[in-house]
């Protein structure tokens, strides 16, 4: 039952989810680019006919494949918590994502089966070009296999297409494309997809800066980041669009979470953006503290982004909490009460059915048809409950930003010096562009950070908070698979990036 | 067709080198997970706790239309 759930148990469920997330993260966005990378590398081998591209293509395949393999089915463990930590969110949701989940399992598994031996087993035994094929293969298939859970977590973000049922306690599907191509989850599977394949170009050039930082494999170093540079570049610039028009879809869809992102409690037409800040942690809604320690501002930026308007209205934190009639905006206590209203109607339905009083049974249904949208807020006591917590979203999209913002103009320095012939000579650029590598893996996180953090307290936005998905159990349960998990993933964790470093250490020669 | 395909693969994985390590490291996963994880610390919970869909789905209907007390 609710009124017994233990809060601090939500907390450790929510932090175990976190940590597998965030392990699971570190390998997907490397596949997803470095399989493109691949596919490019080889097929330069298959037009020039140049065994060196065959080597440095070869080479990157293997460090793929460790990732890849390292990184195989640590998301089933977010199936596991699922069923066990988020039961009451599992069962609403089955509905929708559970086919299409299963399918894409199905889906990944008979590709891997398949093109992943003929591109790992099949050099000197098929077709060069059916080799290339299965190559290409994998990229659009490992690409393709993150889409419905892109989708899924799109559709938490801005719940769409379905219907509340009350017998079945489940969102049901009511438009599959309202839920495939609903505008956030298109730019989730954008901006997620893209970001990967900036991050492994990221991977391949401070990989290749290294080898040219020690004098070895210098044709092959030279080679990859000439392709991995170029493959950056317009990945960075695609990010770009994706990430406006992620931020304007949140503006339009999660405005909560983006005043959170911003820091911007009191709303403003001509807002500015926050370049850089210092979050006051003391600051509540409604109060009269400061929210920044000390701010950088950019004038009327943030409507231009919110709105494509930089003079139009942005709403804050204290318009969406307490309401703001001039500008038509209903406040979280308002929601609240249609909430409460709304979960009303759901018992008097059910206690109609019960005792055989369809009329009244029916027209609950149908009053609830109005009230739906609000359901999730019934839950909370207080319209602050409504706050995401500000600091650390403010902080996670800033990092995301100022990162992305870093590595196109790093890649542009490193292509310019190796078109130049000079980039060896360059040693501060070299290791600069070492250092994009860890940068990268930050920039992915936070933009994971900001995205769920930022959509608290909701498990499905604005209609299940995470303190009603979760199940029944007592933190110590949670607390043990918690460390558990830590213990395993950290072994995990070293032991791909031993690998990994050995395989480096070697170079293409050995492989 | 058949016995070439088999050969594919078993050719494959014994010329592999780094992929052994690799192999060895997905099957102690894997029985981490599916043989320990699963089976000692992640029951599904309304699987375990109800015998069918109506019981489950009575279940989570009770659970979102309470209003929580504690918080």
């Amino acid at each position: 039952m609710v009124e017994q759930i233990d809060l601090t148990q939500v907390n450790w469920a929510r932090a175990q989810f976190a940590l597998t997330a965030m392990y699971h993260w570190i390998f997907v966005p490397l596949t997803l680019g470095l399989s493109f990378l691949v596919a490019f590398f080889e097929s330069i081998y298959v037009r020039t006919g140049n065994e060196e591209w065959k080597r440095l293509t070869k080479f990157w395949m293997t460090l793929f494949g460790i990732n890849f393999a390292i990184g195989v089915a640590t998301g089933i463990i977010m199936e596991f918590e699922f069923g066990t930590n988020w039961s009451n969110y599992s069962w609403m949701v089955g509905d929708i994502f559970g086919a299409p989940l299963a399918a894409e399992g199905i889906f990944a598994f008979f590709l891997e089966a398949t093109f992943f031996a003929v591109m790992f087993f099949g050099w000197n035994r098929v077709s060069k070009s059916f080799h290339l094929f299965s190559t290409w293969m994998v990229a659009v298939g490992s690409n393709l296999s993150a889409l419905w859970i892109l989708v899924a977590n799109g559709w938490m973000q801005f719940p769409t297409g379905m219907q509340f049922n009350p017998d079945t306690a489940r969102f049901e599907m009511q438009n599959f494309w309202e839920v495939l191509f609903s505008p956030v989850a298109i730019s989730k599977f954008t901006h997620a997809t893209s970001s990967g394949f900036l991050l492994a170009s990221l991977f391949v050039v401070g990989i290749s800066c290294w080898y040219l930082l020690q004098e070895r494999h210098q044709t092959m170093a030279k080679r990859s980041i000439i392709v991995a540079s170029v493959f950056g570049l317009l990945s960075a610039t695609y990010v770009g669009f994706t990430g406006d028009e992620a931020a304007y879809t949140v503006a339009q869809k999660q405005p909560m979470k983006l005043a959170a992102m911003e820091g911007l409690y009191d709303g403003q037409t001509s807002a500015p953006l926050v370049a850089a800040g210092l979050i006051n942690s003391a600051k509540l809604p409604g109060d009269n503290q400061q929210p920044f320690a000390m701010e950088i501002k950019i004038p009327g930026l943030l409507s231009l982004l919110a709105n494509r308007d930089p003079g139009s209205f942005v709403p804050g934190i204290n318009d969406l909490v307490f309401g703001n009639r001039q500008q038509h905006i209903i406040g979280a206590q308002e929601k609240i009460e249609k909430g409460k209203i709304a979960l009303e109607l759901l018992r008097t339905y059910k206690e109609s059915r019960k005792s055989g009083d369809q009329a009244i049974a029916d027209a609950s249904l149908k009053a609830f048809g109005d009230y739906q949208e609000n359901m999730g807020y019934g839950y909370l006591n207080s319209p602050s409950e409504a706050v995401p917590p500000v600091g650390i979203t403010f902080y996670a999209f800033h990092i995301m930003v100022v990162t992305g913002a870093i590595f196109p103009l790093v890649l542009l320095l490193i292509l310019y010096f190796q078109i130049r012939g000079t980039l060896a000579y360059q040693q501060w650029l070299l290791y600069l562009g070492m250092l994009c590598i860890p940068l990268g893996y930050v920039s992915q996180q936070a933009g994971w950070v900001l995205a769920e953090v930022g959509r608290q307290p909701w498990a499905i936005y604005g209609l299940l908070p995470v303190t009603v998905a979760n199940s029944n159990l007592t933190s110590g349960t949670v607390m043990t698979t918690f460390f558990l998990f830590l213990g395993i993933f950290t072994l995990l964790l070293i032991a791909e990036i031993s690998i990994l470093a050995k395989q480096i250490n070697i170079g293409p020669e050995e492989n | 067709m058949l016995i070439r395909i088999l050969h594919f693969y078993t050719d494959g994985f014994r010329s592999m080198k780094t992929g052994r390590k690799l192999w060895a490291i997905i099957f102690i996963k894997l029985f981490i997970m599916f043989a320990i994880l699963k089976v000692f610390f992640f029951p599904d919970y309304l699987q375990t706790n109800f015998s069918n869909d109506e019981e489950r789905a009575a279940h989570v209907f009770n659970n979102i239309t309470q209003l929580p007390r504690n918080k």
